[in-house]
């Protein structure tokens, strides 16, 4: 298979620089055309809000970058309609095995359970996952307007509008927005621009990333090693990925010098090491330095904050990435309930609740992680390799072997727009499980089912209500209904007779033993931040 | 009856465990972690309070200096 082909997606000189009619004002600007602000794009437009997406540049992702996407990512691209081509395209995993020296210590099974649509993960480059995306984005060409090589040079932002400036080819331009969401990575212009601070920390580590090319039939596992006898001391980590790429990660120490590391002569005697031969390619190289930041806040006024530029997290939990797309799943439909007056502003401040405490998760896993990956000194070394001497025959002590804990989706309970409940099988700000379905003879999933907006989902034989407004979902008995549990899963994970409000990212908002409309519609009203 | 020392009962509180663990130890000199650790086993016995359960420990951490 032949290496990715990198394609110019090209400059279209943008309304306010020719003819063509631009309106005074957009509802939503979009800076990064990165798989964050893609899919921040693509999920305005599927709930029926345009914008402008901006970007410096006009290629995907040099480099694979994030690859591995987690279960709760690949929903939210299905939602999006790029799931089922990224599963297409990507590797499927879901065992890890862990090496201590030459020797493996356990292995780990991601999604021990069936009657899910989509895997634990799929390792998938980045620029596929970008180019899948961008394709995805022309599909609203009423919506999206991508601009690229729409380098932004200013923000100003007052209460209720941002003005943007823009340099092009052809010269400057400005745009004014309602709302302006930076999608622009760790180095956010954006987040240098409005002057806040980045706080966090820096671990005294450096990895070398590595993408080689290599025909070999490795299984679709995620290795990890620590202390290999082909790189002694440190730790080591590798993932397969579509076109016979393997991205392998080592652990440098803080003494190794960036520049050496990444020149070829000094990589691929470490990778010959590591595979023990030399028919690989280098594909791509970089070394670079774990560190856990966040803003203080991710919405500023009309500026917010959505993905890495909000939040840095160390690698080797897979919560980069899959943190930004839960970021995206979080903010659109509250946006876009905004935007058409159907919740007031103070709903977007419950953004910053939900995704400043997934991003304290990833960061305390991230840096627990890092902890054990890197012990700081004698003592932290002698603990960490006396965990690994337990674990091979000491379960609790394989618990506490820490080669990154991986992205799983981020519990909303007990924050403000959920209802508590007493009966409720999956808990209140749960993301919704999935399950296999059967409708008019078709094997369909339980989450496909699910609209953009909030629904009722209720199983089996409890009261029926419908509310004005909000979709009704019934899942019935085998034999009884449109749509049937024919598996059990679905019962089995919501419980029989049980009634939920989900909200529009696919979150239970509420649970009813015994629903009536008035709880319901004062549960959605909450969902809403509604006074 | 069999010792069971295996088996994980820390859960999800094992990551909080060991990274309190590296923060009690930290800033510490080598001695002082000693005494640190020592004085953990104590408390630790004391509360386990079963001397079998503790010459079952005290047997599986020395298997790595018996090898």
């Amino acid at each position: 298979m032949a290496r990715y082909q990198y394609q110019h997606f090209g400059y279209v000189p943008p309304p306010e620089l020719s003819s063509r009619p631009a309106p005074s004002r957009y509802p939503v600007v979009i800076v990064g055309a990165g798989p964050i602000g893609l899919a921040m794009a693509i999920d305005l437009a599927v709930r029926g809000i345009g914008s402008v997406v901006l970007d410096d540049n006009d290629v995907v992702s040099v480099g694979s970058r994030a690859i591995c996407w987690a279960k709760r990512t690949l929903e939210i691209f299905d939602r999006l309609g790029v799931g089922e081509r990224i599963v297409a395209k990507g590797v499927t995993w879901k065992i890890g095995r862990v090496f201590h020296g030459d020797r493996e210590i356990y292995k780990f099974d991601l999604l021990p359970e069936d009657g899910h649509k989509m895997p634990a993960f799929v390792n998938l480059q980045q620029y596929y996952v970008e180019q899948f995306l961008v394709e995805r984005a022309r599909e609203f060409p009423d919506l999206i307007d991508l601009r690229f090589k729409n380098r932004v040079s200013g923000v100003k932002h007052l209460k209720d509008l941002v003005t943007v400036s823009i340099e092009t080819p052809d010269g400057p331009y400005q745009l004014t927005a309602d709302y302006l969401l930076a999608c622009d990575g760790a180095k956010s212009f954006v987040r240098t621009e409005l002057g806040l601070e980045f706080a966090g920390k820096l671990f005294e580590e450096r990895f070398l990333i590595a993408d080689i090319e290599l025909k070999a039939d490795f299984p679709s596992e995620r290795r990890f090693w620590f202390e290999p006898t082909f790189h002694a001391g440190q730790s080591a980590l590798l993932h397969k990925q579509p076109d016979n790429i393997y991205r392998i990660d080592l652990q440098l120490g803080w003494n190794a010098d960036p520049e050496v590391e990444r020149q070829p002569e000094s990589v691929r005697p470490r990778i010959e090491r590591v595979l023990g031969r030399s028919d690989f390619e280098l594909d791509w190289v970089s070394v670079y330095t774990f560190q856990c930041r966040r803003l203080e806040r991710f919405v500023h006024d009309r500026v917010i904050f959505v993905g890495d530029s909000a939040h840095v997290i160390s690698p080797f939990g897979a919560r980069g990435g899959n943190g930004g797309i839960q970021d995206v799943d979080n903010l659109g439909w509250k946006l876009v309930a905004v935007l058409k007056g159907h919740a007031p502003e103070a709903l977007l401040s419950s953004y910053d609740d939900e995704r400043i405490r997934g991003a304290d998760e990833n960061i305390a896993n991230s840096s627990r992680a890092t902890n054990f990956m890197t012990p700081k000194s004698g003592m932290e070394k002698i603990l960490r390799d006396e965990v690994l001497d337990l674990a091979g025959e000491m379960a609790f002590a394989r618990k506490l072997v820490n080669s990154g804990r991986l992205s799983v989706p981020c519990s909303l309970g007990g924050l403000p727009l959920q209802t508590p409940s007493a009966d409720a099988v999956l808990e209140p700000g749960s993301p919704c499980k999935d399950a296999p379905l059967r409708k008019d003879g078709e094997d369909v999933w339980l989450l496909n089912q699910l609209g953009e907006g909030f629904a009722l989902l209720s199983f089996g034989s409890g009261p029926r209500i419908e509310v004005t407004d909000i979709a009704h979902v019934h899942v019935a008995r085998p034999g009884e209904g449109e749509l049937q549990d024919v598996t059990g899963h679905a019962f089995e994970r919501y419980g029989d007779g049980m009634t939920y409000l989900i909200r529009p990212d696919q979150h239970v908002a509420a649970a009813f033993r015994i629903p009536d409309a008035a709880a319901i519609c004062a549960a959605r009203d909450r969902a809403l931040a509604r006074p | 009856m069999m010792i069971d020392l295996g088996s994980d009962r820390l859960g999800p509180s094992g990551d909080l465990f060991y990274a309190e663990l590296l923060q009690a130890h930290e800033g510490l000199s080598p001695e002082d972690s000693a005494r640190l650790n020592v004085r953990l086993v104590l408390l630790l016995a004391n509360q386990i309070g079963d001397l079998d359960a503790l010459r079952a420990a005290l047997a599986k951490a020395k298997e790595r200096f018996e090898r």
